[in-house]
């Protein structure tokens, strides 16, 4: 195992070496592009034993990933913004499908008006679409989620494509010491993928995707929602046959200093690392403050909010994303599912810093709130 | 020339200032381009084509998708929309059947207009939607970093081929030709004047006209492909460039590596809009009801 200095881009880029997909067909886009240019490299190096697709749009990214998990081969692709948009229709189909896709998501907020910068918008859009979402803190986040990602999905009991997000610039484009694994640690974590789905072989000719009547659609859909429910299992599951082999422990959700606290903050990606720092801070101001940091969104993760929050009065929900009218995503499923008192706070959008500052005022205006849904950090000019 | 337009080069020959100055917004220079690209001379050239073809500038829609030569909009002080990556044409078909008064122009590249753009391209061409297209081919993604595009020439380097490019590039003013545009030139920022009468006869066509500009990128092409500075690449198109009439006579092999310049089609059909009025006229005996939705609500 080694430890080297690099951007979380390139974490992902070498977690995808070690996986050894045999088809990776991408399309760059701002800020996950260097992620295809280290793949383009690798492949034509002979790094990895696979097929680069130049394709024209990430439209045909997904639709030829789709095209090639359905071969029963291990696929890649990775996108970001604009790219996971135009990717919509055809999510939904390798969800459908069953495909164990996996991809990785470079946050970044969603046009107009056009904006490079990191929120979680992208992929929130895309959070019906039966896809498993982990939101990775960090570079060494990243290249694990990726591994154990291919692991979840290509579970029998789950057979659902998984995407995992990393905030735009934030992340991608930041660099940090990551461990790299050996390749005989992962081939033993995650040895050459045998498909289990259904798959196309021209000795047991099949159709996939095929027209369905009212007879059966619905038992498909029934059936997505029971392989979600069953990821939970099977992500812990994971997670602990990681830490055997890697020694690093991930979860569905990751506690901080919850057991004693009366208010906890609830956050996805890269913000949990200042949250953390904020939360220490606070706590030598003689605040009980917590961090409930979401690692898996899609299968959420209910049963393990609610026992985190059990003690605490109030939760403060950070959301990089807006679902008009309602507040953030991540609030809106907490309010449905989670019995506790919780405010939402809808901050970061279009790559807006999020400073010690702004958690100063989530916590102050959770202790006195006057409103479900409050917006950080917007200028007041014209507001 | 209009007396207005004598007027103000006049001013501008006292103050120094580019004449075409008074089109841009001002407040948004510098401009992001890298030194060297061919992006300032398409513009140059486009005003050029625009003044000599008489085009009134308030009347005048610019609309283009995602990369660098879709910044170009952005810096021109007229109407524009600045579109989603590779669909400037669908915008473009929808505000021209809008507001048939707008003189509808799309500025885009190889990656928007060929490669995630590149249905529209053609169907643009087929229905032949009054519009002009003015296409700056750089063979090469430049917004992104330099990825290898539909027309980047065989074996030419980019950051997603390491070692060469291997697909067949397309020839974008011969697709388009096929695809039944009434206009179609090809022309390099080396040939400023053939280019800018070019624009001038695209802007006035009443149907679909292509300009393809091939340009340089010096940043990323250019330091790829053993083109490092703007003069080397200007150098090259020109050295590589062999007009229409000339290449028809030249085999195969004289022909590789070659930019075929100059006019690919210059003729008239029936235009889009054309056709829908006629079938209005067919079937219901009568003109469309709405001749133009943006006229039909101003006259209520």
């Amino acid at each position: 195992m080694t430890k080297k200095v690099m951007t979380a881009n390139r974490a992902v880029s070498e977690a995808v070496k070690l996986a050894k997909p045999q088809v990776i067909p991408v399309y760059p886009i701002t800020p996950q592009t260097s992620i295809s240019e280290y793949l383009a490299q690798f492949v034509a190096d002979g790094d990895i034993d696979a097929e680069y697709i130049r394709v024209e749009s990430e439209h045909s990214a997904i639709s030829a990933a789709l095209g090639a998990s359905g071969t029963g081969v291990r696929v890649f692709t990775a996108t970001s913004s604009q790219g996971l948009m135009l990717m919509h229709e055809i999510l939904y189909a390798a969800a459908g499908m069953r495909m164990p896709i996996v991809m990785a998501d470079a946050n970044r907020s969603i046009s107009a008006p056009l904006s490079i910068w990191n929120d979680q918008q992208d992929s929130i859009a895309q959070r019906d679409s039966g896809w498993l979402q982990t939101y990775a803190e960090n570079g060494q986040d990243s290249l694990d989620s990726v591994l154990m990602a291919y692991k979840i999905s290509e579970n029998s009991k789950v057979l659902l494509p998984s995407m995992v997000c990393l905030d735009g610039f934030i992340l991608t484009h930041t660099v940090e010491p990551v461990e790299i694994p050996t390749q005989e640690q992962v081939d033993s974590f995650l040895p050459k993928y045998k498909p289990e789905h259904a798959f196309l072989d021209p000795k047991q000719p099949k159709s996939l995707g095929t027209l369905t009547d009212p007879d059966y659609y619905m038992e498909t859909r029934y059936q997505l929602e029971k392989a979600m429910e069953n990821s939970i299992e099977v992500i812990e599951q994971v997670s602990k046959e990681f830490k055997e082999i890697f020694s690093r422990e991930y979860g569905l959700v990751e506690e901080y200093k919850c057991e004693d606290a009366k208010i906890i903050i609830i956050a996805m990606g890269s913000i949990c690392s200042t949250v953390r720092v904020c939360v220490d801070d606070m706590r030598e101001r003689g605040e009980k403050v917590g961090l409930l940091k979401i690692r898996s969104y899609r299968p959420f993760p209910q049963e393990y909010i609610q026992k985190a929050v059990q003690n605490a009065d109030k939760v403060a929900v950070l959301d990089k994303n807006i679902a008009f009218g309602v507040g953030g995503a991540l609030y809106n499923d907490i309010k449905a599912k989670i019995d506790i008192e919780a405010y939402d706070f809808i901050l970061g959008l279009g790559g807006r810093d999020i400073t010690p500052k702004d958690i100063d005022e989530v916590l102050d205006k959770t202790k006195n709130p006057v409103k479900d849904v409050t917006w950080i950090g917007l200028k007041n000019k014209g507001m | 020339m209009t007396e207005k337009n004598v007027n103000s080069n006049n001013k501008n020959i006292q103050t120094n200032e580019n004449p075409f100055m008074k089109y841009l917004r001002k407040d948004r220079l510098p401009n992001i381009f890298c030194a060297g690209c061919g992006n300032g001379i398409v513009m140059n050239i486009f005003f050029k084509g625009m003044e000599s073809a008489d085009i009134d500038f308030d009347t005048l829609a610019l609309v283009s998708g995602i990369g660098c030569s879709s910044r170009i909009p952005g810096y021109v002080k007229c109407d524009s929309l600045h579109t989603t990556h590779g669909r400037a044409i669908t915008f473009a078909t929808g505000l021209k059947v809008g507001n048939p008064d707008l003189n509808v122009v799309v500025f885009t590249g190889d990656g928007d207009a060929a490669s995630i753009g590149g249905n529209h391209l053609i169907h643009g061409a087929r229905k032949n939607i009054n519009i002009t297209v003015i296409c700056v081919n750089n063979n090469i993604y430049g917004m992104t970093g330099g990825q290898i595009s539909p027309t980047s020439p065989k074996g030419s380097f980019g950051t997603t081929a390491p070692y060469g490019a291997r697909d067949k590039p397309f020839n974008l003013a011969e697709l388009v030709s096929t695809a039944g545009a009434t206009y179609v030139s090809r022309w390099t920022t080396v040939h400023p004047l053939q280019l800018s009468k070019s624009i001038k006869k695209a802007l006035l066509n009443p149907g679909f006209s292509f300009v393809e500009i091939v340009s340089q990128c010096p940043t990323y092409f250019g330091r790829k492909n053993k083109l490092r500075t703007p003069v080397d690449m200007i150098n090259a198109f020109k050295e590589n460039s062999a007009n229409i009439r000339k290449a028809a006579k030249m085999d195969e092999e004289e022909l590789v590596g070659k930019i075929v310049v100059g006019e690919y089609v210059n003729n008239s059909r029936k235009e889009l809009t054309e056709n829908v009025r006629d079938l209005s006229v067919e079937q219901c005996c009568r003109n469309l009801a709405i001749k133009s939705a943006y006229q039909d609500k101003f006259e209520d």
